[in-house]
């Protein structure tokens, strides 16, 4: 996700059309990247590897924040 | 002096730089992204375009194609690096320079003939300019919005970094109106608008941009 403090712009851009469909109400947008990444299993040392591909590719630290959460296949 | 152009898969630019590198003088000489060879050149231009199609981040998948390892290490000893839009957005990425750039305030591409004012002439891509000359050159971008926490900003400003700023209009919301940065060290240096365009009378918005090419004669000299 962008970090609090930076402007999204696509973010405002929802929030601009969400009144024009009738959405009242809704007093901010901000708008952020999914990446579902599939792993054999999930340890220690592949969640500290995911981290590491968070801060190195997936997200760009200087202006976003992310989480990384662990869901298991339906 | 021998100026190496970076190509990447989706970049535009990389004719134009070449042409206005030799325009300036300098022998020319073409860099695949793909390689792990920077071919001996005494400087590196990133151009502008949408290199990987701008997929993740402007920039982001770029700076880590295999020449950018080479490109990498030249500019952290001190090879005079220009990166110009997309190539300013993968110095960021790669950390050569400080904060990011984000879509334009307004969200629409912008692209218009943009007066600039160079703030600093020590940098290896300004010597040719005089300090608070005004140039303008074209300016074409949708993610050209200049963006860094105020500490980093404090400390561009303190130390002169800044290198070009938007005069009367600031085209894209970046923050204290800031065109263009470098390193510490002068050598690395991004630039949101195109000075490659406005190299020759005919087809530029003028010639000013000639002089961030020109610049590099006096770097070596």
């Amino acid at each position: 996700m962008p970090k609090p403090e930076i402007l999204d712009p696509q973010g405002k851009a929802v929030l601009g059309a969400l009144p024009r469909l009738g959405f009242t109400g809704v007093t901010d947008v901000r708008q952020g990247k999914r990446f579902e990444i599939e792993v054999p299993e999930v340890t220690e040392a592949v969640l500290a590897e995911i981290a590491k591909m968070a801060d190195s590719l997936l997200a760009n630290t200087v202006i976003e924040n992310y989480t990384v959460r662990v869901e298991q296949d339906a | 002096m021998r100026v190496g152009v970076v190509t990447f898969p989706g970049t535009l630019d990389d004719v134009d730089a070449q042409r206005a590198a030799r325009v300036a003088g300098h022998e020319v000489v073409a860099l695949w992204h793909g390689d792990h060879d920077l071919q001996g050149v005494d400087a590196v231009i990133l151009p502008g375009g949408f290199s990987y199609g701008d997929y993740l981040r402007a920039g982001a998948i770029s700076r880590f194609a295999p020449i950018m390892t080479e490109v990498i290490a030249g500019a952290q000893a001190g090879l005079p690096v220009l990166g110009i839009c997309n190539g300013f957005q993968i110095l960021v990425e790669a950390h050569l320079l400080p904060g990011g750039l984000l879509r334009n305030d307004h969200r629409k591409f912008i692209c218009r003939d943009q007066t600039l004012r160079i703030e600093n002439t020590s940098t290896a891509w300004t010597g040719a300019f005089a300090q608070g000359q005004e140039i303008v050159v074209p300016l074409k971008n949708g993610e050209g919005q200049y963006v860094a926490d105020a500490e980093t900003v404090a400390r561009l400003e303190g130390d002169g970094r800044v290198v070009a700023r938007y005069v009367d209009v600031n085209p894209n919301g970046s923050v204290n109106d800031i065109a263009g940065i470098s390193n510490e060290r002068g050598n690395v240096v991004g630039l949101m608008p195109h000075p490659e365009h406005a190299v020759e009378a005919l087809t530029g918005a003028g010639t000013d941009g000639l002089g961030f090419f020109t610049s590099l004669a006096g770097v070596l000299a």
